[in-house]
């Protein structure tokens, strides 16, 4: 019952966020002279440095942001269940070998991956796509970059989990029977020591999701993420922040995309929360 | 056991050195030059310049070179902060971090264990669901929008912190908690999540029969294999701590290793960032190598030298 209500209030916001700004009077950057307004009834969420209305600004933003959270997090859970699963079963120096490279690219901080991945290849992507079918998609290169990005940096943990899990599960009985009966270890792998470490998983994944939606609006924050003319949950916060001063702060500017982007975590986690308690 | 403490840190030097060597190439080939500033290098200058810091030749050559003075103990100088070795910098500024970040650690784990176990104890009635929406409630909140709102709140509105700065212990309050708070979350559902499963198996149903209490039963049996979870966590927990307090350290004027390490990323400083990032690394590989050590520990099951 409790999870209908949670996901009704997050179908309603990705819907204003979908809808949103094809309703709203104002454009998403539509600069104008009314300059860090106050909420009010013309503007329900103020506006911005630029005169800008916050509250269209923050419905597109949740375009981007949940787009990210999506496609990086089912990038994560693919890479990381593989690498987990198998480093933990295979063992030995496999597994010693591949945890290292795990520690290596953990040692490595992603900032710095994504500023290369993203200043080396943002305009070869681009002219690559130019010169396919997909030239649709050319002017938003830095966000597939993105994507890729989060997701390479984001599976590690969950590699790291998946793997501990699988050290002390295979070493139960009930592996050894499947191996007795003559199953090969992918079977074994698929059938008998995933569903052990689904659980674990899914714990993660609705810790990724909101996760992979923080690291982008993280890196927005610094300025690397998401770049205008698009915008996001984060850039939005980097914005407000920026304006965070002891004489005149312009709270709405801090206030609201905060509450935009906790709420939606927040709800991402309870639903999470909901889904994995035994149904009834 | 001394033998895998060995062995763990024999296999972290090529761990080590491949972080350098792949952190030295990627600012290497990133675009931009440590030289260029608004005005101008000429040429002989910046070429007299990538002589001095033994930056000429291919990628190689360069590498080469950096890790055989690294091999001696000597990181190379800042080339931004002239005249400054990376060492030096990273000896007067490190110690800030890790005094904020073991802060924020021990908050994470001494709030986070209590809230998730206690959550999970009384998991049948009320106050657990509360107890684990609160823990829900904490993770939810990143570190970035902490920062902002907690001094507008706290700074600006109630005056009770300081905003920010160094050298204080009330200034210290804001950034630590800004930065534990969301992984006190994530401590606590860890433990919850462990716990709950372990509270279901059998041997708990065996020492609940034989008569043991609830919080005895809890605290002695069920959380020792439950904390697993979380001790592999231990790594990711302090690279978290360490991303997210260059965030913070930015926020709250903080002078520590973070605000090096961002302008080292900006100016393209490839001394400054792979000293900072091989110590980086070198805390991680302690975390990990303690979590392995602990999860054998409390596991039984799982054998160290396999």
């Amino acid at each position: 019952m409790k999870i209908r209500i949670l996901l009704a209030i997050f179908f309603l916001i990705g819907g204003a966020a979908i809808v949103g700004p094809w309703i709203s009077p104002y454009g998403v950057s539509e600069v104008s002279s009314a300059r860090l307004l106050s909420p009010s009834f013309t503007h329900w969420l103020g506006t911005d440095l630029h005169g800008r209305d916050l509250l269209t600004r923050l419905l597109y933003g949740g375009r981007i942001s949940m787009l990210v959270g999506l496609v990086g997090a089912s990038v994560s859970l693919l890479v990381g269940v593989a690498y987990g699963l198998a480093a933990g079963y295979l063992g030995g120096s496999i597994d010693n070998a591949m945890m290292r490279l795990v520690d290596t690219l953990y040692a490595l901080p992603r900032i710095i991956l994504v500023i290369v991945l993203i200043s080396l290849f943002d305009l070869k992507l681009k002219g690559f796509l130019d010169a396919t079918p997909l030239a649709f998609l050319a002017p938003h290169a830095r966000l597939l970059l993105l994507f890729v990005a989060l997701g390479l940096v984001e599976w590690l943990t969950l590699a790291r989990i998946v793997r501990t899990q699988v050290l002390s599960i295979k070493e139960r009985p009930f592996v050894l029977s499947s191996r007795l009966i003559g199953q090969n270890t992918p079977t074994i792998l698929i059938r008998q020591i995933l569903p052990q470490v689904l659980p674990i998983v899914l714990t993660y994944l609705t810790l990724a999701l909101p996760a992979v939606i923080l690291e982008e609006s993280f890196l927005s924050f610094l300025g690397l993420g998401v770049q205008a003319p698009l915008a996001s949950w984060g850039t939005l916060l980097a914005d407000g922040a920026s304006l965070l001063n002891p004489i005149h702060t312009p709270w709405w500017c801090i206030v609201f995309p905060s509450i935009a982007l906790a709420s939606s975590l927040l709800l991402l986690n309870f639903i999470g929360d909901q889904l994995r308690k035994p149904q009834k | 056991m001394t033998t895998f403490i060995i062995r763990r840190l024999l296999s972290s030097i090529p761990v080590g050195a491949a972080v350098v060597v792949i952190c030295f190439t990627l600012v290497r080939i990133a675009p931009g030059s440590p030289f260029s500033s608004e005005r101008a290098l000429d040429p002989a200058t910046k070429h007299m310049l990538e002589a001095k810091y033994r930056l000429t030749g291919s990628i190689p050559t360069q590498l080469f070179c950096y890790l055989s003075q690294i091999a001696k103990g000597d990181l190379g100088e800042s080339l931004k902060y002239r005249g400054r070795s990376v060492v030096e910098i990273i000896g007067q500024s490190l110690p800030r971090s890790i005094l904020l970040g073991s802060i924020s650690f021990l908050i994470s784990l001494g709030l986070g264990i209590p809230l998730g176990a206690w959550s999970a104890a009384r998991n049948q009635d009320r106050a657990g669901s509360i107890l684990n929406g609160l823990a829900i409630l904490s993770l939810s909140i990143p570190t970035f929008i902490l920062a902002p709102t907690t001094v507008l709140l706290f700074s600006f509105y109630f005056h009770l912190f300081p905003p920010a700065g160094w050298g204080e212990p009330n200034q210290l309050v804001l950034p630590a908690f800004a930065l534990a708070l969301p992984f006190v979350g994530v401590c606590a559902r860890l433990v919850r999540s462990g716990l709950l499963e372990t509270l279901g198996s059998d041997f708990i149903r065996t020492g609940r029969s034989k008569g043991l209490s609830e919080p005895k039963l809890v605290l002695l049996h069920a959380l020792r294999p439950a904390i697993l979870p979380l001790v592999s966590y231990a790594g990711p927990l302090a690279a978290g701590i360490l991303t997210g307090s260059l965030l913070i350290e930015e926020t709250f004027a903080i002078p520590g290793v973070g605000q090096f390490f961002v302008s080292g990323v900006i100016n393209r400083d490839v001394f400054l960032v792979s000293g900072v990032v091989l110590v980086y690394c070198a805390f991680l590989l302690f975390f990990n190598l303690v979590a392995d050590w602990l999860t054998a520990l409390l596991d039984p099951r799982i054998r160290l030298h396999s």
